[in-house]
């Protein structure tokens, strides 16, 4: 990242703004719709059942799938093209760019996932289990669906968007990676608009709700809303979730050129690595991340307004995150924690997108969103600060640091300001 | 299977690869390209229907004669004669 305190002493042309988002998440196909239920505590977790695995539970996403895409454009895409098209497109819609007239080989297209690959190839083996796996009925669309550019691909395809696309790999923090891609091409000048988030199909794979299970990280709950529950005494695991989330991304002095409507700057993040475990996470690393993006920004603690929690629901990933957040943040009187996931579940390569765009409304109405589902709050995630069951005015929101941590022990904060 | 069922077949197998395609007034004699919008994957996608429903195999060098249902059909009736309609 630019070695300068401040982002606000950058010129124009180096300061990275927000100026629309489109998604589709599990409770929500817009951002209005997404935050009235996010401050009512509506769920949109609900009952569901994959092959192998049976009866479950996920977060389904109900778009108007068609208003995009032609049938035989999503029969030949993947369920990750056709929510980041939405996302894209809905992004596009709502920036004011006069999109007929964009020079789209300027249009740089950062979409972060999880997984890619496993839903098609699950399906052909499925497939051709009905002809004892003989592999002349293999489909021939296997590898354009499972090439890993794929959801970003498809994105390009469907808007005649020439410039780079291609998909960011980070486990669970890959919808802040997209971002921060963005950004960093933005500020390469080697795009003009960045459309930039994440995508997660993960509930159509059986695999990862299997590998959750036999982990013994996947929720149940005889009630699908109550079933994600970070930082509860009583939470069982997570609840995978598909959704997307884009951002359109400008540089400053373009925005301010075409007076386009600003959401907010992103002005700090950090990337780092646990370098400790495969699952287990690691909080000195956690709050090593935080502190990196906070000192990036020329932060302090106690300017961060709200701090969006990626706690899944796991037993110890909620604590051990919590355990960075008291390091990071343990002098901030003034910070309010809260958690998106109880809504949603987990949307894997959109997580960090997706609940960074649930709280990007509190810089107008200074709402912070409280996660549903903590009846009993686990001990060990009392946080000094966290906002539980309702929804919380607050004095002011100037800042909003955004957490998304991975497998792999990848860890991610992106921190945005009121513009 | 009769030419008329093999017909109905590949008019099935259409809808399914070019859902968005109105197929009700589809000429015979005229070649699908130029009344639809198919690609060399949506003939890949009808070769595969037919292996996989009824076991037809059409090697690569015989792909042109899937260029309209009227070739499509007098191809395939040799193969699909002593196919039973389900």
């Amino acid at each position: 990242m630019i070695a300068i305190d401040k982002t606000s002493q950058l010129p124009d042309d180096q300061r990275v703004v927000m100026t629309a988002v489109g998604l589709t998440a599990p409770n929500g196909n817009n951002l209005e719709e997404y935050r009235a239920n996010l401050l009512a505590g509506k769920s949109g977790v609900q009952d569901y059942e994959i092959r192998y695995v049976g009866k479950t539970l996920a977060g389904i996403c109900d778009f108007e799938s068609t208003k995009y895409q032609t049938k035989k454009d999503i029969r030949r895409g993947t369920r990750a093209g056709a929510v980041g098209v939405w996302a894209a497109q809905e992004a596009v819609a709502r920036s004011g760019l006069d999109w007929a007239n964009v020079d789209r080989s300027r249009v740089g297209i950062y979409v972060g996932v999880t997984e890619h690959g496993n839903v098609e190839t699950e399906n052909e083996i499925h497939s051709i289990k009905a002809f004892d796996y003989d592999t002349q009925y293999w489909s021939h669309h296997h590898n354009p669906r499972t090439v890993a550019n794929n959801p970003a691909g498809e994105i390009a395809l469907n808007m005649g968007i020439t410039g780079p696309h291609y998909t960011i790999g980070a486990a669970c923090a890959a919808g802040n990676a997209g971002i921060i891609q963005g950004v960093q091409m933005l500020r390469l000048h080697e795009c003009d608009v960045a459309l930039a988030g994440g995508v997660s199909e993960s509930i159509h794979t059986f695999g990862i709700f299997a590998s959750f299970k036999s982990q013994g990280a996947l929720a149940s709950h005889a009630d699908p809303c109550q079933a994600s529950r970070p930082f509860d005494r009583d939470r069982n695991g997570i609840v995978v979730s598909e959704g997307s989330c884009m951002y359109v991304l400008e540089r400053l002095s373009d925005a301010k050129a075409r007076n386009a409507p600003i959401i907010a700057e992103i002005v700090s993040y950090a990337i780092n690595t646990d370098a400790t475990d495969f699952v287990l996470p690691n909080p000195e690393r956690q709050a090593q991340c935080i502190s990196m993006a906070l000192a990036r920004g020329g932060l302090a603690a106690d300017q961060i307004d709200i701090v969006s929690t990626h706690a899944t629901g796991t037993s110890s990933g909620d604590s051990q995150e919590c355990d960075a957040l008291r390091r990071a943040f343990g002098n901030s009187n003034r910070t309010r924690f809260n958690n998106t996931k109880s809504f949603i579940g987990h949307t894997m390569g959109a997580a960090g997108a997706l609940e960074l765009a649930g709280n990007l409304p509190a810089f107008q109405d200074r709402v912070c969103h409280a996660p549903i589902n903590v009846e009993n709050l686990d001990p060990d995630c009392a946080l000094n600060g966290l906002v539980v069951q309702e929804p919380q005015e607050l004095s002011r929101v100037d800042y909003i640091l955004n957490n998304s941590f991975g497998m792999l022990g990848i860890n991610s904060v992106l921190i945005v300001r009121r513009f | 299977m009769t030419p008329a069922e093999i017909r109905d077949e590949i008019l099935d197998i259409l809808s399914e690869i070019a859902p968005d395609e109105d197929l009700s007034d589809l000429e015979d004699a005229k070649s699908f390209r130029e009344q639809m919008e198919l690609d060399s994957m949506d003939f890949l996608d009808i070769v595969m229907e037919l292996r996989k429903r009824h076991r037809v195999q059409i090697p690569e060098d015989e792909y042109t004669n899937l260029a309209s249902m009227a070739s499509t059909v007098s191809y395939l009736e040799p193969k699909m004669k002593d196919i039973i309609k389900a």
